[in-house]
């Protein structure tokens, strides 16, 4: 019996010829990724054993997101809590404010993760990578600190769901549409435990951003991990980022999936995510009665160059509307640049946006944009659960970053094509 | 995991997420007290000054949802709550729950025959879910026996101590 992508890269870790959905596997670990409110939690535990070393320094990566630059003292003290563990266990990987970037735009950008590898984050999120072709999923701090000392991490091999994508997107439809329709349709637990394997002649034609941000929101679905076999577009990116050799894995024909779903790409309207679950998706035309009081275009969903080119592109020449507070956080220092170089952040300013420095911030209601009771965003962020950016009785409707630039024009949920006409 | 787990249940519905059951703005410490402070504040603002030792959560699917942050079973344990038992639990959670020690039990069917309040005594050996009011029993979905070797262990760090030849 074929194996799948996931399947040859857990088995390779596992040391074994094939492994197949159920059994369990204890796998060696490429990368193990910690933020600043994960990797406290894991340092306090290392440290409690008194072990000098780490199981390898130059496989750890601590990424100081969530709060920074510091917003209080209390993350400040967290942030200090990682500067201090990386000098004194020489980790390799540590990026502080001014290098920093959101986590799982980071990592990829930088070549530290690569086609292939095995890694855990203790950040939900992580399953990001799978874009690039590895294997990576969300833990908690526990399983990080045991992973910072044996350089293992024990899986049960997850049952394999395929996705198969095909026909033409429609103008303003990108991976984030794609991705909020497809969990629409499963649900939040509809591929719990479960790979999302996503392919098909309508995935090899997306872009690399796109395919993180689909990648990115297969635990939205309740999914291990999201992954991409590897094309020219992902070894386009990843020539001249990789900092270590990678290997490509492709699925088997005969490989076996429990669910396999064919999807029409061309049907799929631009999407929006109602409170109080990514799944409660709709067309933005069924969401255009919406009043909003801010937006939010960044995050590791969708904080990536690609993403503020089509903000901008909305934006350009249009003001937010005087209701709304329209906030733009890119990623990383180097897509900061990049867009500082392409124009993009003088339109945003010339729009009157807030442009912050990278942060995951006001995605998960940490700083930067927190919500008052009552109040509405439209985010390109991943979650809109309760209390998620603010006030318990605050709003969030999940967007592409189309979406959320023309509902920021509008000051209420609204289709690109309302800002810019159907002829751009 | 040892004796018998013993209290009243608190009853939740379906896709209880992290951000319910411990809010990001309280994510700036790690102090397990802090966080049992606010457990489960924007699911039951009210349920920190009720939950009394013991006590436990019974909820529908995918408990747990969301976030990686452990904080979550953190806090519910901090908060004196003997046991979770859910329809089903999101993945990173139960990964969680395990590595940390507290006791989760799968059982769709005892989440239907237990009502709010009533006297829950669940058996962690067996996975025997008792409804004292209702006088009814249910069996947990058994958990796996590799797994079974870290809870026996007295979680991860403890397996990580023995694998390491530190203790």
């Amino acid at each position: 019996m074929g194996m799948t992508i996931t399947q040859k890269i857990l088995a390779e870790h596992a040391g074994r010829e094939e492994v197949y959905p159920g059994e369990l596997v204890m796998c060696k670990v490429d990368i193990a990724l910690a933020n600043d409110v994960t990797a406290p939690i894991a340092i306090k535990q290392v440290k409690e054993l008194g072990v000098k070393e780490v199981w390898d320094r130059e496989r750890i990566a601590l990424v100081p997101d969530h709060f920074v630059p510091a917003k209080d003292i209390k993350a400040a003290q967290q942030v200090k809590m990682m500067r201090d563990f990386a000098r004194e266990f020489k980790i390799k990987h540590f990026w502080p404010e001014g290098r920093v970037g959101i986590e799982h735009a980071l990592l990829p950008e930088q070549g530290v993760v690569v086609p292939g590898d095995v890694v855990i984050g203790a950040d939900s999120h992580t399953c990001t990578y799978g874009a690039l072709g590895a294997f990576s999923t969300g833990v908690g701090s526990t399983d990080m600190a045991y992973a910072w000392l044996t350089g293992e991490v024990w899986f049960k091999v997850p049952e394999q769901m395929k996705f198969i994508y095909y026909g033409k997107r429609k103008k303003w439809v990108g991976g984030k549409d794609i991705i909020l329709y497809v969990i629409g349709m499963i649900g939040v637990d509809g591929a719990l435990y479960k790979t999302m394997e996503h392919t098909g002649e309508a995935i090899r034609e997306l872009p690399m951003d796109d395919r993180f941000t689909i990648c990115n929101m297969a635990i939205e679905a309740g999914a291990k991990n999201g992954i991409i076999e590897p094309d020219e577009k992902t070894l386009e990116y990843v020539k001249g980022r990789a900092k270590r050799p990678y290997k490509l894995y492709k699925s088997d024909p005969d490989a076996e999936y429990s669910e396999v779903y064919e999807i029409d790409v061309s049907k799929i309207e631009p999407q929006v995510a109602f409170p109080y679950l990514p799944s409660n998706t709709r067309p933005v035309s069924e969401a255009t009665h919406i009043t909003i009081d801010q937006v939010v275009i960044g995050s590791c969903t969708n904080g990536r160059i690609s993403d503020l080119r089509v903000a901008a592109q909305i934006l350009k020449g249009k003001k937010v509307n005087p209701n709304v507070r329209c906030i733009v956080i890119p990623a990383t220092q180097e897509i900061y640049r990049q867009a500082l170089k392409e124009g993009l952040i003088d339109i945003f300013l010339e729009a009157e946006c807030v442009v912050s420095t990278p942060t995951c911030g006001p995605c998960l209601g940490g700083h930067m944009g927190i919500l008052a009771k009552g109040e509405r965003a439209v985010a390109t962020t991943n979650r809109n659960f309760v209390g998620r950016m603010g006030h318990p009785e605050s709003e969030v409707y999940l967007s592409s970053p189309a979406v959320a630039a023309a509902s920021a024009v509008m000051g209420r949920i609204a289709h690109p094509e309302e800002v810019v006409g159907e002829s751009n | 995991m040892e004796g018998v787990l013993k209290g009243r249940a608190f009853k939740f519905g379906d896709d209880i997420n992290t951000d319910e059951i411990i809010p990001a703005r309280y994510l700036n410490t790690s102090d397990p007290k802090e966080l049992a402070k606010h457990v489960m504040e924007d699911a039951d603002p009210k349920f920190p000054e009720k939950v009394k030792p013991g006590d436990v959560i019974v909820a529908g699917k995918n408990f747990g949802c969301g976030s990686s942050r452990e904080h979550a079973p953190i806090a519910i344990k901090a908060a004196g709550v003997s046991a979770v038992i859910a329809k089903s639990f999101a993945r990173i959670f139960y990964r969680n729950a395990i590595n940390i020690g507290l006791p989760i039990f799968e059982s769709p069917e005892a989440v239907e025959g237990i009502e709010e309040g009533d006297i829950v005594e669940v058996n962690p050996e067996t996975g025997v879910i008792k409804n004292l009011t209702k006088g009814t029993e249910y069996k947990a979905t058994p958990i796996p026996s590799d797994i079974r070797k870290i809870i026996d262990a007295g979680g991860l760090m403890e397996y990580a101590k023995q694998k390491l030849g530190l203790k």
